[in-house]
């Protein structure tokens, strides 16, 4: 790659890379590296600093207590995926993680960095969204706390501030009465999300006593689909009151007012169209209609 | 010695290097004081360029020379076209290494910077300014031969390149009286190559011996050396050729580029030894891509289904200029091969070469083959729904009997043998078809879309013989050359005119020279690439180079055996007649003891103590071998596909494939040939496709969005063959190389349409993407079962799990 020319910086620890952050505005945080250094090949991205946080150790691992899964920014992927605990915990986490890009994507390729991104396409921010996940920011004056649903504000837009960093992000452990799936349809190059839709039911027998549902890769950001999650609510949950349910997704997606994302691989309309097949077929897997 | 290693699947002896990372490909190669070039190209895919500031890159860090179109004038020759069509009013346009006045398709050099290093070139590359003045471009072929469209070359009026016409038969007198007559127009997209190298050269030119030295990453290095005497003036002895190396070529490594003319140029200008290599952008940009035709085609037939003529108009881009092998491909190994494994009587095929705004095509994998095979089953499958038969038995009535030597066929070329029908019934027997049908027939009525398709294929390759290489202006021969060379050690060096990139032949090469006189296969090593060490050759594509050039190393080796049998008689003090070989033993008839092996012979030949009157010295023979013909490889592939309505998504369920090459030197090899050629085609069917809007820019301009097939979207593709020898050929092989490719697109396009043939989807274009499935489905009014079958979405992942795709 032949970028254009910049500084590198090291940060050995949270605190350090805030306090670069905070001397070098434009700066960019390196994490796993995947969508910071493709901008920066293509010279759209000329940050003049580039940090590696590679090295902080304060950043990685999965811990799991008190019903929270809190995975640090650096975890990768791949981590995610193969991680016996998240697989218990939270399986839809797990399985998410896994059919991110390919195994080199997943190898070097942070959840921190996916969500800073903010690629319309992630499949993390629809997952997170609909799972109820939270990032802990950190910036010179502290720290806080916000939904994942609130901090991707648009495409490629998130309510991280200049001198912040993403330290965690916690997700809760799935009850024992709850079924969570995503389904997507990948683009057949990169395989990120066309469209993807993700789900967490929970249940009583065949009845779903609540849900959640998120929708991405077709919207700028995800789009909680509250049309779909009340006809699912109190529902006996068949082929038939399941397809209902998705059919209302239309309503959702007109609700949230954002532009329907549509390129040369697929059209806006044609998500539009096929965004509640994904959604349905996340449903039936779910709960264990779908026949392989 | 028991197994003959000709017929073993020994390893390639490429692949430690190649997956440990030792190879050493063009841009592994450093030279002491080499510099570095960056080209820049034009972002328009047609402007005037109205003037050109290089001042400040001139004067920026590290930089010691900028270029541009004037600078080259009458310093570097235009590029050569090498493939002028005969009676095909063919326009040889202008094509310059740097584009002065009129850029044409978006990579079209501009300007070249030299460097200390590669990211100061860049960097001055962004200071180089260019007043264009932007000019209405033009993509589809068959739109830039219309009225109105903007004119890429004043010397090419309607952007027409050529324009030729093969015909057997009386194909209008058969459409007037035929039964039936189908017709589709397809889309054959513009693919993208994709070789893992991207292109590099490294040239250095020697002011004090008046000699150049060019590492180029080329399928042809011995073309590239007389291609390059032709751009830089330099005489052809003078120039040196060294093709390291080389990741892949598929065809887009066959052509000389402007760009490795331009690292010369450099060179020559500044007397150091300069590089350049390609970044992929670039390479999706500016190394050639292959296909894109629109195509107009109709078939004939009775009404049993016996086809009586194929005829076609086709629209063939060439891109904005004509790249060296280019015409050649959509008329000679296109329009020759309508009649493929069938008996047809009356052909016609009317192709245009056609000028547009983008990259220029060259030979990609199969190279008008697949589109050729395509085409033809794609009727084949029409005329069978016309007269009510099933696509296996419509395929049956109209294959060519049995033959094992020689077969006319109307278009007027002559293939060598085949046994098509028996192709076709080993795979019917794979593939379970009657079984498929059934079930096929039951899950159908379940909401569940599945479809088999069947690609019969004959193709032609081992390019060829050298007087109708002449006779089809090639601006070559088209021959292949060996030299083998035994030391006093035993020990064998076998030297190639052809260029292996890849694809094996520096194991199946030793396999022929150990099968031929019995040296331990290790014992032999095959040197290629470099046009100092090896003799002349043409190279590697049209899967020539086991047909031809493995020829030309068997007959070298049959040359030796005779030298050494007369050495031997002479050592054993026998009449020459009395000996007999065996297993690289040289013996008396009828006293086996009474032998000299090849390595004794090979010590005696070389020392030359004592050598039998008139014998040379040294055990050290070549032969240049020009083919009497063709050859004709053939096979029979299937595919099975679902297709989910839902969401227009197909999943490949299964592939096999019966390929007939004729003796395999090494199934392995073979069986990795056909792997690679497949799923090449299954990219084209299913996810490939360059894509331009209007302005001419290319949508589809990286990985990211352009889709080469992953291992985890393909099934194990099961390979199988039966062996049918080349009657002309010395070992009897066919070739292996591109037979994947040219069936496998055909074999998965026809089962998708085979699915969706109960819902009424007659047409698709190419990929078959899901928008496209899906909203194909749509228009023919599906609502579906209401239920959920739901096979058929990206759940997750590449690795094991319930429902993954
Ligand atoms: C070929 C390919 C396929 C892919 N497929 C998918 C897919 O299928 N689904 C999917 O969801 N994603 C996909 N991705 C995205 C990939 O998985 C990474 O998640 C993504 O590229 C960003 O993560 P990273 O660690 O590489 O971040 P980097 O590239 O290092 O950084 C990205 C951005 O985030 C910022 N950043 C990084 N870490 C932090 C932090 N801790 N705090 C604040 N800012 C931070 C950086 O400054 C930069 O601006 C794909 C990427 C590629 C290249």
């Amino acid at each position: 790659m032949f970028a254009a020319e910049f500084e590198y910086r090291k940060a050995g620890s949270i605190a350090d890379a805030v306090r670069l952050l905070s001397e070098n505005p434009g700066a960019k945080l390196l994490a796993g590296g995947h969508s910071l250094i493709p901008l920066m090949r293509f010279r759209l991205a000329r940050p003049e600093v580039v940090i590696d946080i590679g090295g902080i150790d304060g950043l990685r691992g999965i811990r799991i207590s008190d019903g929270s899964i809190n995975i640090g920014a650096l975890a990768t992927h791949a981590e995610i995926a193969n991680s016996a605990d998240v697989q218990q915990a939270n399986g839809l986490l797990a399985e998410a993680a896994g059919g991110i890009g390919d195994p080199a994507v997943r190898n070097r390729g942070t959840i921190g960095g996916n969500l800073a991104h903010a690629d319309p396409a992630s499949d993390w921010a629809t997952v997170l969204t609909a799972l109820g996940a939270t990032v802990s920011l950190q910036g010179p004056s502290g720290s806080r706390t916000i939904a994942v649903g609130d901090f991707v504000e648009d495409a490629f837009a998130t309510a991280l501030a200049e001198d912040e960093l993403i330290t965690t992000v916690s997700v809760p452990v799935l009850a024992a009465n709850q079924r969570a799936e995503y389904a997507k349809m990948a683009h057949p190059a990169s395989f990120y999300a066309v469209v993807g839709g993700a789900v967490v039911v929970t249940m009583d027998g065949d009845r779903c006593t609540a849900a959640s549902v998120a929708v991405g890769g077709l919207t700028p950001r995800p789009v909680k689909a509250a049309a779909v999650e009340q006809a699912l609510s109190g529902t006996t949950l068949t082929m038939d009151s399941i397809a209902d349910a998705t059919s209302r997704l239309s309503e959702d997606l007109s609700a949230a007012g954002v532009d329907i994302i549509g390129d040369v691989y697929a059209s806006a309309d044609f998500r539009s169209q096929v965004a509640p097949v994904e959604v349905k077929h996340a449903l039936l897997h779910a709960i264990g209609l779908a026949h392989h | 010695m028991t197994t003959r290693i000709f017929g073993s699947g020994i390893r390639r002896r490429e692949d430690p290097r190649l997956i440990t990372g030792q190879a050493s490909y063009t841009d592994d190669i450093k030279l002491t004081g080499m510099v570095h070039a960056a080209i820049l190209r034009s972002p328009h895919a047609h402007a005037r360029i109205n003037g050109i500031n290089t001042d400040a890159a001139k004067s920026a860090a590290g930089v010691l020379a900028v270029y541009t179109g004037a600078d080259i004038e009458g310093v570097l020759n235009p590029i050569p076209c090498a493939w002028a069509i005969p009676d095909s009013d063919l326009k040889a346009v202008a094509y310059p290494a740097i584009a002065s006045g009129v850029v044409r398709y978006v990579g079209d050099a501009v300007a070249v910077v030299v460097a200390q290093n590669r990211y100061q070139a860049e960097d001055a590359l962004e200071l180089i300014e260019v007043d264009y003045e932007p000019l209405p471009a033009i993509i589809n072929p068959e739109a830039a031969l219309g009225d109105g469209a903007p004119q890429l070359h004043e010397d090419a009026p309607n952007n027409q390149a050529f324009h030729w016409v093969a015909a057997g038969g009386d194909t209008d007198a058969a459409f007037a009286d035929a039964a039936v007559t189908v017709s589709e127009t397809i889309r054959q997209q513009k693919l993208i190559p994709n070789p893992m190298e991207t292109r590099s050269a490294i040239a250095s030119w020697s002011p004090a011996m008046g000699e150049l030295t060019l590492w180029n990453t080329t399928q042809n290095p011995h073309i590239a050396r007389f291609v390059t005497c032709l751009v830089t003036g330099v005489a052809e002895h003078k120039i040196r050729v060294i093709a390291p190396e080389v990741g892949g070529g598929f065809g887009a490594k066959i052509a000389v580029y402007p760009w490795e003319m331009i690292t010369a140029f450099c060179s020559m200008q500044l007397g150091v030894p300069v590089k350049w290599t390609e970044t992929r952008t670039e390479n999706y940009l500016a190394t050639t891509h292959g296909r894109d035709h629109v195509e107009y085609v109709e078939m004939a037939a009775n009404a049993d289904g016996k086809v009586t003529a194929v005829r076609s108009v086709v629209y063939a881009g060439m891109g904005a200029y004509l790249s060296t092998a280019a015409p050649g491909i959509p008329t000679i190994l296109h329009g020759l091969m309508y009649s493929g494994p069938y008996d047809i009587a009356n052909i016609k095929a009317d192709v245009y070469g056609v000028f547009t705004n983008s990259t220029p095509v060259e030979a990609y994998r199969g190279a008008g083959r697949p589109e050729a095979t395509f085409l033809l089953e794609r009727l084949m499958d029409k005329v069978g729904d016309a007269v009510g038969i099933d696509s296996v038995e419509v395929r049956r009535r109209n294959l060519i009997e049995p033959f094992d030597n020689n077969r006319d066929v109307a278009i007027g070329i002559t293939y060598d043998s085949g046994n098509y029908s028996n192709a076709l019934d080993q795979l019917l027997g794979h593939i379970g078809y009657d079984r498929f049908r059934h079930d096929q027939e039951h899950e159908r009525e379940h909401g569940t879309f599945r479809g088999v398709g069947i690609a019969c294929y004959c193709e032609i390759c081992g390019l060829g013989p050298s007087q109708v290489a002449g006779a089809v202006g090639f601006g070559g021969g088209l021959w292949e050359s060996a030299t083998v060379r035994i030391y006093a050690t035993g020990k064998v060096n076998v030297f190639i005119g052809t260029s292996p990139h890849g694809q094996g032949e520096e194991t199946t090469f030793a396999q022929i020279v150990a099968d031929e006189i019995g040296v331990d296969v290790d014992d032999v090593e095959v040197i290629h690439g470099d046009t100092d060490t090896t003799p002349m050759g043409w190279g590697t594509y049209g899967s020539r180079t086991t047909v031809v050039g493995g020829a030309a190393v068997a007959l070298t080796m049959r040359k030796l055996r005779d030298k050494a049998r007369v050495i031997a008689a002479h050592l054993l003090e026998a009449d020459e007649a009395d000996i007999e070989y065996a297993d690289g033993q040289f013996f008396v008839r009828g006293a086996p003891d009474r032998a000299q092996s090849i390595q004794d012979i090979a010590l005696q030949a070389n020392v030359a103590w004592n050598l039998p009157e008139g014998i040379e010295p040294g055990m050290e023979a070549s032969t240049y071998y020009d083919p009497p013909n063709f050859s004709y490889p053939f096979g029979a592939h299937a595919a099975i596909v679902s297709v989910d309505p839902d969401n227009g998504h197909i999943t490949l369920d299964r592939y096999v494939a019966v390929d007939d090459c004729g003796p395999q030197i090494n199934p392995m090899v073979v069986e990795g040939q056909v792997h690679g050629g497949v799923v090449q085609g299954a990219g084209q069917a299913l996810w490939e496709g360059a894509v331009y809007d209007d302005n001419g820019q290319l949508l589809t301009g990286s990985m990211m969005d352009y889709a080469i097939p992953r291992a985890h979207l393909v099934p194990d593709i099961e390979v199988h063959s039966t062996v049918t020898p080349s009657p002309h050929n010395p070992l009897g092989v066919k070739g292996i190389g591109e037979t994947g490719t040219i069936a496998s697109t055909a074999a998965i396009y026809s089962a998708v349409m085979d699915a969706l043939k109960p819902i009424g989807v007659t047409s698709l274009d190419m990929p078959l993407t899901p928008e496209r499935v899906w909203t194909a489905i749509q228009a023919a009014g599906y609502t579906g079962n209401g239920h959920g079958h739901s096979h058929g979405h990206d759940h997750g992942h590449d690795h094991g799990h319930g429902h993954n795709h």
